[in-house]
C-alpha cells in the first residue's frame, strides 16, 4: 500500500456503492474523507499517488449532508437516537429553562432565544459569558439572536436583535405587512419563522410576511429563508406546496420540536405542563391544542417530499443545504463539496437514516 | 452498373478456398491455442462490427482477455497505452463493468496515456488527467502510482518527456498500445508530417485541431491550449500490440488511408502497416471509404476474429492474480 504522502499521513476512509447528494443531484460517486473533511480523490490520485485505507460498502445507500435543524426546542433525551440524522450544530432554544442541548454538541455555534421578558434576554446575555449557562469555553456560541415571544413584541424593524456576529439575523412571530416584512429584509432580516404559523394569513391586498415569498423588492443576491414545519399537522401540505413551488429555493425543514419529541405515546410531565402524546401529535392533555411538534427531521423530510412531489434531492437540500446557507456556513456545513466537513447521514430510498456521521465517525446506526 | 451477390457461404467458401491459412486456423482453434496461432500471424486486423457500441465492447473484451491472459502479478505488471477522447469511452465503460463484476483487476496495470495539453491546469476539466480521472481511474481499482501521465505543466516540458520515455523503458515496454485517430489520420497527437520514427516530444498543434477544441473552452479561441505533449509514432510503434479504434463516418476517410493506400507521414495511423501486431476496431460507418473487396474480406474473418474475445475458459486464466472468478464470470 503506498503511502499518503506530502500532505497528511491520516487514514483516509473511502464510502463506496453508493449515490451522493452533490451539485444539487444524487449522483453514483465514492465519498473520501480524511481527517473529519470531504477530500477530493482526484488530487489525491495524482498529486499524492494515494488511496484509500479503509473502504465502507454502504450498499447502495443514499449519502446527503447532515441535517440541520434551525428551530428545535429539545428533546426527550439529549443526542439520542430520536435527534440521529441531525447535525447538533444550530439550536434555537424556546424555553431556556430546559438547556437540553448543553450536554450534546461540542460546537454549538448560533442561539436564539425566544420569548420577550427581560429575564430571558438577560438569560440570553448572560450566555455570552464564559462558564454561564452550561457553555463555558469553547461551547460558547459564537452567535446569539433574541426574537421576541408575542407578535406584538415584534415591530418591524425590532424584531431582529443580534448580539453577535456572524449569525444570521432572524424574525417570525409578527404581525408585519409586507411592505414592513420587505423594510425588515432590507435590513438585514433573512429568515421567516415557520411560514404560516404565528403571522397574519395571506391576504390579497396585503399578503403580510406570506408575500416575501414572491416579493420583487428583496434585493437582488439575497434570498429570503423560511421555515417549515413539515410534520403533516402544522402546515397543511396544500399550504406546503404552495410555499413550495413559490420560493423553493428558500425552503428551510424545521421540526421545532419540544421537549417531548422521542417519548412514548401517553401522558407526560414536561416542566410545568402535561402534555399527551398521541400518535404525531402532542397535545395539552385534556385538549386538543397542540403543544408543539414531535416530529424528527428526517420524519419532514419524508412528509415534505411525499406532500410536495418534490425530487428527493430537493427534499434533503431542505434539511441541509438551505439551512447551512441561512446560516452562511455552506462553504462547511449542507454540502458534500471538497473541503467541506464530513458530517454526513446514510439514507435508504424512502430516506430512512440507516446512520449518521459527523467528523467522518459514525455516531449513530439503525 | 450491374453487382452480383454471392451468397455470403459461397463468399465464406470463396474465402476459405483463397486464404488456406484460414483452415489452419480452424486447425488451431479446436486446440484452442487461438491466441497463440495469431500472436504468430504477423498481419493486420481488421474488426468491422455493427455499431459504435459493438465496437467498444469487442475491444475492451479483447483488453480483458489480454490482460487476463497476461497473468499479471507484483513481479509482472501489463502495460498499457491509453487514448483520451470521445471514441474510446464505450470501451472505457464496458472495462469497468468487467472490473465491476470482478472479472477483471487494474491492480497490476501500469498505463501509460498517449499525450497531454501543455499549460492547461491538472484539474481544469478539459485536461487528459481529468478525462483519465472521471472515465476510468476513479471506477477502478489501478493504483495511483502505476497510472503515468505526461505533466503539461512540467518545467521543463522536453525533460518531461523523456522521463516518460524512460518510465516506458523501466516498465518493460508497453504491452498494448490502444489508440484512436483524428479524422486527418493522426494518432496521439502526431498530426500530418509528423516523424513517423519520432518520440515523446512537444508538439504545437494543428490550427484544425485547435479550431476543433475551442467548443471545449467556451468557443474562446484564446482559451485553448496551443501545445500538447505526446507520445511519439516511433513511441507506439515499440509497443507489442497495437489496438486502433476508429468508429463514425468522419473518421471513413482516415481508416482508407490507414489500410488501403501506403506508409505517409502525412497519415500518420498508416505506419501501423509496418507493425507486427496491430488491431484496427472499426464499425460500420467508418469501413464508408473502404474497396467493398477489403470489407468482405475482413468481415469473413469476423467468426475466426471472434474467438479472440471470447470468454477464457478457467484453464487458460487459471494463474490470472487480476480477477477473482464469478459465479457468473460473463454478461455475455
Amino acid at each position: 500500500m503506498p503511502s499518503n504522502k506530502s500532505v497528511s499521513d491520516a487514514p483516509i476512509t473511502q464510502f463506496v456503492n453508493c449515490r451522493i447528494l452533490k451539485d444539487h443531484q444524487l449522483q453514483r460517486e465514492d465519498l473520501w474523507v480524511r481527517e473529519g473533511k470531504i477530500l477530493n480523490p482526484e488530487k489525491l490520485f495524482f498529486d499524492e499517488e494515494g488511496s484509500a485505507d479503509a473502504q465502507v460498502d454502504c450498499h447502495d445507500s443514499i449519502i446527503a449532508p447532515g441535517f440541520i435543524d434551525v428551530q428545535i426546542n429539545g428533546e426527550a433525551e439529549p443526542c439520542s437516537g430520536t435527534l440521529h440524522s441531525v447535525i447538533p450544530l444550530f439550536t434555537l432554544i424556546a424555553n431556556p429553562s430546559g438547556p437540553h442541548f448543553k450536554d450534546c454538541s461540542d460546537e454549538i455555534l448560533c442561539i436564539v432565544l425566544w420569548g420577550g421578558s427581560e429575564s430571558i434576554r438577560n438569560w440570553g446575555v448572560s450566555l455570552q459569558q464564559p462558564d454561564v449557562g452550561g457553555f463555558g469555553g469553547d461551547r460558547r456560541p459564537t452567535s446569539l439572536a433574541l426574537v421576541g415571544e408575542s407578535p406584538a413584541e415584534n415591530p418591524p424593524g425590532a424584531i431582529v436583535q443580534r448580539l453577535n456576529s456572524p449569525g444570521s439575523p432572524l424574525r417570525g412571530h409578527s404581525v408585519a405587512n409586507l411592505s414592513q416584512a420587505e423594510e425588515a429584509v432590507r435590513e438585514g432580516a433573512t429568515f421567516i419563522t415557520h411560514l404560516f404559523n404565528a403571522m397574519l394569513p395571506f391576504h390579497h391586498r396585503d399578503p403580510g410576511i406570506v408575500g416575501l415569498l414572491t416579493s420583487d423588492r428583496v434585493p437582488t443576491g439575497r434570498t429570503v429563508f423560511y421555515g417549515m414545519i413539515a410534520d403533516g399537522i402544522h402546515t397543511n401540505p396544500a399550504a406546503l406546496r404552495i410555499a413550495h413551488r413559490a420560493h423553493p429555493a428558500g425552503l428551510v425543514l424545521v421540526t421545532d420540536a419540544i421537549t417531548a419529541m422521542g417519548l412514548p405515546p401517553g401522558r407526560h410531565t414536561l416542566g410545568q405542563q402535561v402534555i399527551e402524546i398521541e400518535g404525531l401529535n402532542a397535545y395539552v392533555a385534556g385538549t386538543k391544542t397542540l403543544s408543539g411538534s414531535i416530529a424528527t427531521m428526517d420524519m419532514c423530510v419524508r412528509h415534505f417530499l411525499q406532500a410536495s412531489g418534490c425530487t428527493v434531492e430537493a427534499a434533503l437540500e431542505a434539511a441541509s443545504l438551505h439551512p447551512a446557507q441561512l446560516l452562511g456556513i455552506s462553504q462547511q456545513k449542507g454540502t458534500l463539496d471538497y473541503g467541506a466537513d464530513a458530517d454526513f447521514v446514510l439514507l435508504d430510498d424512502s430516506l430512512d437514516v440507516k446512520a449518521t456521521y459527523i467528523a467522518g465517525e459514525q455516531v449513530w446506526e439503525k | 452498373m450491374l453487382v452480383f451477390n454471392l451468397k455470403s457461404y459461397d463468399c465464406l467458401q470463396f474465402l476459405r478456398a483463397a486464404v488456406p491459412v484460414l483452415q489452419d486456423c480452424g486447425a488451431a482453434e479446436t486446440k484452442n491455442q487461438t491466441s497463440d496461432f495469431f500472436a504468430a500471424l504477423h498481419k493486420m486486423k481488421l474488426i468491422i462490427l455493427d455499431d459504435y457500441d459493438q465496437a467498444s465492447e469487442w475491444a475492451a473484451k479483447y483488453i480483458r482477455n489480454r490482460i487476463l491472459q497476461f497473468n499479471a502479478g507484483p513481479d509482472r505488471y501489463f502495460t498499457m497505452g491509453l487514448p483520451t477522447g470521445s471514441t474510446p469511452l464505450g470501451c472505457y465503460k464496458k472495462l469497468i463493468e468487467y472490473y465491476r463484476s470482478g472479472e477483471l483487476s487494474f491492480k497490476y496495470v501500469k498505463t501509460f496515456n498517449m499525450d497531454e495539453y501543455v499549460g492547461l491546469p491538472r484539474d481544469h476539466p478539459e485536461s487528459y488527467h481529468s478525462f483519465m480521472w472521471n472515465n476510468f481511474f476513479k471506477h477502478i481499482d489501478i493504483q495511483a502510482e502505476n497510472a503515468h501521465i505526461l505533466n503539461g505543466n512540467a518545467p521543463d516540458l522536453q525533460t518531461e518527456c523523456d522521463a516518460f520515455e524512460d518510465k516506458i523503458k523501466a516498465a518493460g515496454g508497453i504491452e498494448l498500445f490502444v489508440g484512436g485517430i483524428g479524422p486527418d489520420g493522426h494518432i496521439a497527437f502526431n498530426e500530418p508530417g509528423s516523424s513517423l520514427v519520432s518520440r515523446t516530444r512537444v508538439k504545437t498543434l494543428a490550427l484544425d485541431t485547435i479550431l476543433a477544441n475551442a467548443r471545449f473552452f467556451d468557443g474562446d479561441l484564446s482559451k485553448v491550449p496551443t501545445m500538447a505533449l505526446t507520445v511519439g509514432v516511433g513511441t507506439v510503434m515499440d509497443a507489442r500490440e497495437v489496438m486502433i479504434l476508429i468508429t463514425g463516418a468522419h473518421k471513413a476517410f482516415a481508416l482508407y488511408k490507414a489500410i488501403e493506400e501506403g506508409v505517409n507521414h502525412m497519415w500518420t495511423v498508416s505506419a501501423f502497416q509496418q507493425h507486427p501486431q496491430t488491431v484496427f476496431v472499426c464499425d460500420e460507418d467508418a469501413t464508408l471509404e473502404l474497396r467493398v473487396k477489403t470489407v468482405k474480406y475482413f468481415k469473413g474473418m469476423m467468426h475466426v476474429h471472434n474467438k479472440l474475445v471470447e470468454p477464457l475458459s478457467d484453464a487458460t486464466r487459471k494463474k490470472s492474480n487480476g480477477a477473482q472468478p464469478t459465479e457468473k464470470a460473463y454478461s455475455d
